[in-house]
């Protein structure tokens, strides 16, 4: 119990560090590569190639002077901050990031908390941080700060329904929610992300509209709401909102990583799948691991200097309209698909069952992509002659 | 292993000092000089008008109704779909029908939501 008590506060306190580091490394790297896309050159003045800005800026955020709005909500203006942070930087607790620590006094699992309700956990937690942004958008008693926090509110809660169901795609064939088993499903047979290839394109897209990230970014579209729900934020309230938008972005990365990526598992091996554990494979996993978390953050950046913003009206349309039947009629289609094979056929689950799933994928992704790229759906009421 | 929770609890209580610090040590080694200037609400340089607390679009209730409802439904297909599989055979079968009857429920209560025009942004 001791050694448990142990790693586990060490455990909390280097991945506590770890996604503050990430986060400061990210916005950095979000920087540079946006002066990469943009073909100049970003900041590279503090520490080599500017590694030093993000401590630069977290430096100069502690010793601004903070403005409090006088006719302002006092206590819920002190609160938002931290009501968008803790939740941002405790959802990333259920996610095995590497193959158990082997140490003189037993196995480590790499992970802070392997709870047994697994990614529902990060579902509640990620809800959580609305609180945060209609405390702060309603707190400040500015005009756009409110807007801003009415539409990210409707914004979170109208893609969180699409992210649920497809998330229930993935229970069809993990069985379970704890995150542990859901990689070790995907150990034995294939990456979730071939049979259940458009859960994980609903998936991704309610992630960025979670996030608040182009094309997606409406709460805070700058030509309109100044900066949306943290207008009045300045210095270390605002770095706060920052930080919590960063680890939303790592968390939403690490979790299509483990749902739809196998987690830590390497592909096209079975060396790092079981017992005995290895400091090696430890190290590996976690590289593996981090390589492709890093890659889901770098296309959130892609993304962001790729696509141009969606109007209000067609972003609420895609939610309601697009996203949430395509994620029921998903969920239907593949609860058949599995009947037939399973209970028909009698296939058990591996690699055929997951092909096969992977082509009826295909199959219903050729018609979905023609239909969403005729502009029909999510072109606003103009263009459908509406207006 | 023995007690995940636990190890939860010592991260939320980690991230909550943290919070915590983050607030107070700018509170105590920022400079703060308020003037009646800055501590009016932000609007884009210009006096601002009225109060922020107005009446705002009801379409901002009815998203928040429909989102409980349909968050809702996600809550009860997520034990259907962790026993789905391991169902087999016959129980399968059964546990397709029940959710196909399931969806078609909702289903009706969407196409109603969406004729009425609830989904408009208009």
């Amino acid at each position: 119990m001791t050694f448990f008590l142990w790693t586990s506060a060490i455990k909390v306190v280097v991945v506590f560090t770890a996604v503050m580091v990430g986060v400061a490394f990210l916005t950095w790297v979000e920087r540079r590569v946006c002066a990469w896309i943009q073909d100049r050159l970003g900041p590279n003045r503090v520490g080599p190639e500017g590694l030093l800005q993000p401590a630069a800026d977290g430096l100069k955020n502690l010793f601004k002077e903070e403005t409090l709005p006088a006719s302002s909500d006092k206590l819920l203006f002190l609160l938002a901050p931290a009501m968008s942070f803790v939740p941002a930087l405790l959802t990333i607790a259920v996610i095995p990031f590497a193959t158990p620590l082997p140490t003189a006094w037993g196995d480590v699992p790499m992970v802070v908390a392997d709870l047994p309700v697994g990614f529902l956990y990060i579902l509640a937690f990620a809800s959580l941080g609305v609180y945060g942004v209609v405390f702060a958008g309603w707190s400040s008693n500015n005009k756009y700060a409110l807007l801003g926090g009415l539409r990210s509110s409707a914004q979170m809660i109208s893609y969180e329904i699409a992210m649920g169901m497809s998330t229930v795609a993935v229970l069809l064939l993990a069985g379970n929610v704890a995150v542990s088993d859901v990689i070790a499903r995907q150990q034995e047979s294939t990456w979730f992300v071939f049979p259940l290839a458009l859960a994980y394109f609903i998936f991704i897209v309610a992630a960025f509209a979670e996030t608040n990230r182009v094309p997606f970014d409406l709460p805070e579209a700058e030509g309109e709401l100044v900066a949306g729900y943290h207008t009045e934020y300045s210095a270390m309230k605002f770095s706060m909102f920052y930080i919590a938008e960063y680890s939303n972005m790592v968390t939403a990365s690490a979790l299509m990583a483990t749902l739809f990526f196998g987690g830590y598992d390497i592909p096209l091996t079975s060396w790092d799948n079981g017992p005995p554990w290895t400091i090696a494979k430890t190290l590996a996993t976690l590289a593996m691991f981090s390589l492709k978390v890093g890659f889901f953050l770098f296309l959130y950046i892609w993304v962001r200097w790729t696509l141009p913003r969606f109007r209000y009206d067609q972003l609420m349309a895609l939610g309601w309209k697009v996203m949430l039947p395509l994620a029921l009629g998903y969920i239907t289609v593949m609860a058949s698909a599995i009947w037939l094979l399973h209970a028909r056929l009698g296939w058990t689950y591996d690699t055929r069952f997951a092909l096969a799933l992977f082509g009826l994928n295909v199959l219903l992704a050729i018609p979905l992509f023609f239909a969403l790229d005729r502009g029909h759906l999510i072109s606003g009421s103009e263009a459908r002659g509406e207006a | 292993m023995n007690q995940p929770y636990l190890s939860f609890l010592l991260l939320l209580a980690f991230v909550a000092f943290n919070a915590g610090a983050l607030i107070g040590m700018s509170h105590l080694l920022a400079p703060r000089k308020p003037t009646p200037v800055k501590e009016t609400p932000y609007e884009s340089g210009m006096p601002p008008l009225g109060d922020a607390h107005e009446r705002f679009s009801v379409k901002f209730y009815l998203v928040a109704m429909l989102f409980i409802i349909f968050d809702i439904e996600t809550v009860f297909l997520i034990p259907w779909g962790t026993i789905f599989f391991a169902a087999g055979g016959p129980g399968m079968g059964f546990l397709l029908i029940e959710m196909l009857v399931f969806i078609a429920i909702l289903a009706v209560g969407y196409v109603y939501v969406w004729k009425r025009g609830a989904l408009e942004w208009g």
